[in-house]
């Protein structure tokens, strides 16, 4: 008995220390919204590639036409921007560019089945849900050039469903996105 | 003796005559049970044979597997294999561990063959439900198998099947299609024959229990199977529907998993207002219990090849079982722990993490009965108790990893990894095993009347053993290190340094899956050649060892049904057998810790 109460004592305690640590840890991520000066990046997946989004100058982004998608002649996202205003500034992109020490405001969208972003070096780490577009924050500290990659099994080609994360500065990312937004 | 005597008789019927009944459409639950056993041993071989495959093309990946394209032209073209192939091999490989292995042998095949003798039963009270369970259960498995050998092959989703990848057909891959619906009818036969199979258990705890045998004197292994029947009542029956609603969206056009707008090869899917994360909370809420289901019967024989070779009784058999039963109920609470970053409500994670840690404190108090029992204790050391203690060792090393995983700030990292990977194999699927093996090296005995060679059983553990700690401990560093699960090679840059670890790997694999034949050619030399068993070889106490023969009877106990006198461990004691004594036993003793 006494082995039974000791054991109660001893995993309960490290159980309820482990746990609100966890929990508090856990909330730092998840329970506070983004900050009002968050760069917003939409980030697109589907079988087998990631595409990112920035809104471009009007900081909006277009509505997404799911019967435009069309992989052959490079409109990812379903952007209609003879039409929509606000989709004809917007940049689409293959790699993802980020300011370093700027907070990031993630919009995540599934264009088919199941994925996930995780950067490990950061610890980022979050599911793509078909049909619930989901957003998450993080800023990344350090410069420097990380890979994407997909973690929910989505299809064949799964293990080489990966793009690259490059922090830079502020000035080097102002200069790279002028410099996709001309080449869109 | 007399009222348990006439409710026995529900059961009874005579011995069958034809061969057809007697061996193929049996009523008798140890057929069964060795049915139950044998279609657990093909399963496993073949689960292996996968795994080998699939370690070779990690650890060399355009390897030329000889022969291979004779197994799937397509999948394997000029003998190397197709990621798509990996991946088809990988879920295969799982659902029949998971399901037709780790399911069915601890539970389904011992528990046959074992429970109504240990509570002092003729047979299961529904004798045709329970044939019914084992043909429709083989029914799934001749499913699943159809499934390599249709168009596309077998579905390559993963034994979770998460949707919308699974619920879409063809048009997201390979064996999504036929595959998948294929896949969806084998688990749900599969989860009919476990709830006819889990209410016979039930029944027979609960109303064919011999005079005497009261519930605490039932053995810790009826305990286990019988807390496990009722798991596998209520996640069974949540896993049938939802195989039946996933098998709708494929040939019904509904849109139960499937949400809208999906575009998949530019095409819109005619899909709308299904919901992905449901798919994962119904699997899920029975995928937790699943684990528990695979493990707590493996709990129950660990305990019951221990104690007579401990000579003594476990410290608590009483707060073994509570914890048992604790296990169970706190299955269901922490289904969740699998979702931690699939995108349900952030807050749902930590209402799913503290019962996660919470179910260590049952599981920590199980692992300390045993170690406090063996402390001191002079084993008998033979294959039972070697495997015995392999599994605890297993259990306490697979458990640890789950103190982290149960967080889920730390599975922001550790999801999806190898990390998890490890920490399955070891406290759930390697651990089962073993308790697998210990059930056999110890029953083998009773159930074909021969003895098992002691020294082959001991090299086949040392080499399992050692073997299964040099394939799943570099699991857990490559999880942290960041390698992910489910890829057929290492494209990211990162991950192309860990491929000399999943090198040595494979050749530990390799040579661990090679020592698995010693156990193979064992059983089968000892079924025809063996030493002839002794009446009671392990000097051990509960009832399968009164049976008049071995194997027993066709009703177990010549017509007699014997009544029962004593707890069901009493060792250490003074008796006139020596230090034991037999539960059917009148004689009076001086029990050391009768609890009942």
């Amino acid at each position: 008995m006494g082995l039974v109460i000791a054991a109660f004592l001893l995993v309960g305690t490290e159980v309820l220390a482990l746990g609100a640590f966890g929990a508090k840890a856990w909330a730092n991520v998840y329970f506070t919204p983004p900050g009002a000066d968050a760069m917003p990046v939409q980030v697109q997946a589907g079988q087998f590639a990631f595409y990112f989004r920035y809104p471009g100058p009007d900081g909006k982004f277009g509505p997404i036409h799911p019967d435009m998608v069309n992989e052959s002649n490079q409109n990812f996202y379903g952007l209609d921007q003879t039409h929509d205003a606000d989709s004809k500034d917007d940049i689409v992109t293959a790699e993802m560019a980020i300011p370093v020490n700027h907070e990031i405001h993630l919009l995540m969208h599934s264009k088919d089945v199941g994925h996930a972003f995780f950067v490990p070096e950061l610890r980022v780490h979050q599911d793509f849900v078909p049909g619930l577009d989901l957003s998450l924050h993080f800023t990344a500290t350090k410069i420097g050039r990380y890979e994407i990659v997909c973690t929910q099994l989505c299809g064949l080609g799964h293990y080489n469903m990966k793009a690259y994360l490059s922090v830079m500065s502020q000035e080097d990312f102002d200069k790279w996105l002028k410099q996709q937004a001309a080449n869109q | 003796m007399h009222e348990m005597a006439s409710q026995a008789h529900v059961a009874h019927h005579g011995p069958p005559t034809s061969f057809i009944r007697k061996y193929i459409f049996s009523l008798g639950h140890k057929v069964i049970g060795k049915q139950y056993y044998g279609l657990a041993f093909i399963s496993v071989l073949i689960g292996m044979f996968l795994s080998w495959l699939m370690r070779v093309h990690l650890g060399w990946t355009n390897a030329k597997i000889p022969g291979l394209h004779l197994l799937s032209p397509s999948g394997a073209p000029g003998d190397v294999m197709t990621p798509e192939y990996y991946l088809q091999l990988m879920t295969m490989h799982a659902t029949l561990m998971v399901f037709f292995v780790l399911t069915t042998a601890p539970f389904a095949a011992f528990g046959n063959y074992f429970l109504p003798i240990q509570v002092g039963a003729e047979d299961m009270p529904f004798p045709h439900f329970n044939m019914m369970s084992f043909w429709v259960t083989f029914a799934g498995f001749l499913a699943l198998i159809a499934s390599f050998f249709v168009g596309d092959g077998p579905t390559l989703g993963g034994w979770t099947q998460y949707a919308p990848l699974s619920a879409v057909g063809s048009v997201a891959g390979p064996g999504e299609g036929m595959g998948v619906v294929l896949w969806a009818i084998s688990i749900g036969l599969f989860c009919v024959g476990q709830l006819l199979g889990a209410l016979n258990f039930i029944t027979t705890t609960l109303d064919m229990r011999t005079k005497g045998m009261s519930l605490w004197r039932m053995p810790m292994t009826v305990w286990g199977w019988f807390i496990t029947s009722v798991m596998g009542l209520t996640a069974f029956a949540v896993l049938m529907p939802a195989c039946i609603l996933l098998i709708l969206d494929h040939v019904a056009g509904t849109s139960f998993f499937v949400p809208s707008n999906l575009v998949i090869n530019d095409q819109l899917q005619p899909h709308s207002g299904g919901s992905t994360l449901l798919w994962q909370h119904l699997f899920w809420f029975f995928g937790h219990p699943e684990v528990y289901i695979a493990i707590v019967p493996g709990m129950g024989i660990v305990s019951h090849v221990l104690i007579p070779n401990l000579r003594r009784p476990l410290l608590s058999h009483r707060v073994l079982i509570y914890s048992f039963g604790a296990l169970a109920v706190l299955s269901y609470m922490v289904y969740g722990h699998h979702m931690f970053v699939s995108g349900m409500n952030p807050v749902s994670s930590i209402a799913f993490s503290f019962p996660t840690l919470i179910i260590t404190i049952p599981s920590t108090i199980i692992v300390l009965i045993w170690l406090a029992s063996l402390y001191g204790s002079r084993l008998r050391i033979n294959s039972a108790s070697l495997f015995a203690l392999g599994f605890i060792s297993m259990f306490i090393t697979g458990g640890v990893s789950g103190f982290f995983l149960a967080q889920p700030s730390l599975d922001i990292m550790l999801h999806a990894t190898y990390f998890v990977v490890g920490h399955f194999h070891m406290v759930m699927a390697v651990a089962a095993m073993f308790g697998i093996f210990a059930g056999t090296y110890f029953w083998f005995p009773k159930m074909f009347g021969r003895m098992m060679d002691e020294r082959l059983g001991k090299l086949h553990f040392w080499l399992t053993f050692v073997g299964a700690y040099a394939i799943f401990m570099p699991f857990h560093y490559l999880g942290l290190a960041g390698n992910i699960r489910r890829y057929q090679a290492f494209a990211p840059d990162y991950m192309q340094r860990f491929i000399p670890v999943h090198q040595f790997i494979t050749i530990a694999a390799l040579i661990t899956g090679a020592a698995q034949l010693i156990f193979v050619y064992n059983l089968v030399y000892s079924r025809y050649r063996g030493a002839p068993a002794p009446e009671n070889p392990w000097e051990a106490t509960s009832l399968e060892w009164s049976t008049p023969s071995s194997p027993p009877p066709f009703d177990n106990f010549g017509g007699q049904l014997p009544v029962v006198y004593h707890d069901p461990y009493q060792y250490g004691i003074e008796s006139s057998t020596g230090d034991y004594v037999m539960q059917t036993s009148p004689e009076q003793i001086k029990s050391v810790r009768d609890e009942a």
